[in-house]
């Protein structure tokens, strides 16, 4: 089968699938073909891309001492307890 | 390494030494609160420890784990909600977002200027803080979506599982969220002096 040749609008619209990997293979091919050859989206995706692991980013902080020190203490009174004693 | 099921805490604490900071982080996207987010984390890591029998793959430990404190996240989101429908939806005005507001087409310039793109200034300037609060800022039902999606890493199908709604609202939320926060950040990238290229037209 003749690969299908998208359109800049058929990618931008596809685009956060993309990314989100949602596409099956040969969606997803078809959508890096086209930004291989063009500069517009290229440049969009590269954006989006960025953006995006900036976002996931935010999902980690440093947890407070005092969080550890609760996980400790479950974990001790847990096993202190045996199986019986559930959250 | 330890084994496993020889001595199961010293094995279970080696794994989830390391992945306390996403646990935390993830928690407190979710929920906007520190008090929540380590409620939550703690509730996550006990019931984890109580079911570590059920866990057949050790590799997959963190998708486990991570599994598990999305599910108590969940479960007390719809506890507070106290409906019958799982996931609210966010209110009328959040809904007249259009959902096709993009950054890049304020930043984006297409030609290279001596001084650099605002792209770059625009990621150069944006701290850590500016988008934890961006997505803190969003309504629930969206900030959600957005957090299991991009912060997770879970698909649309298991999303819409985990919050029992349809396919089509997760992608709905999703566009939604994802042109709110950009809207946001854009606002903050003004405050700190980023004009936009011109390119994009003026946001509402």
């Amino acid at each position: 089968m003749t690969p299908r040749e998208l359109s800049c609008e058929d990618v931008i619209e596809r685009l956060f699938d993309y990314l989100d990997r949602e596409l099956d293979a040969q969606q997803a091919e078809e959508i890096e073909r086209h930004l291989a050859r063009c500069r517009d989206c290229f440049t969009r995706a590269e954006f989006e891309k960025r953006l995006r692991a900036r976002v996931e980013a935010a999902g980690t902080v440093t947890a407070p001492p005092r969080l550890r020190q609760r996980v400790r203490r479950l974990l001790d009174r847990f096993e202190a307890n045996g199986s019986d004693d559930t959250p | 390494m330890c084994d496993r099921h020889a001595d199961p805490r010293q094995w279970f604490e080696a794994r989830l030494e390391p992945l306390l900071d996403r646990l935390y982080g993830t928690a407190l996207r979710l929920t906007r609160h520190p008090d929540d987010a380590e409620d939550i984390v703690a509730e996550a890591v006990g019931k984890a420890w109580h079911r570590l029998d059920e866990l057949r793959d050790p590799a997959r430990f963190d998708a486990w784990l991570f599994h598990i404190l999305s599910n108590t996240f969940i479960s007390e989101w719809r506890r507070r909600q106290c409906r019958p429908q799982p996931a609210s939806e966010p209110d009328a005005s959040e809904n007249l977002d259009s959902g096709d507001f993009t950054l890049f087409q304020q930043l984006h310039q297409p030609f290279l200027l001596w001084w650099g793109s605002l792209e770059e200034q625009f990621f150069n300037q944006l701290l850590q803080e500016d988008l934890a609060s961006a997505i803190d800022a969003l309504p629930d039902g969206f900030r959600v979506v957005i957090v299991l999606v991009e912060v997770q890493g879970y698909t649309y199908e298991e999303v819409s599982r985990l919050l029992g709604i349809p396919l089509g609202t997760v992608r709905s939320r999703l566009n939604r969220a994802r042109s709110q926060l950009q809207k946001r950040l854009w606002g903050q990238a003004r405050e700190a002096g980023i004009t936009s290229s011109g390119q994009g037209g003026t946001p509402s």
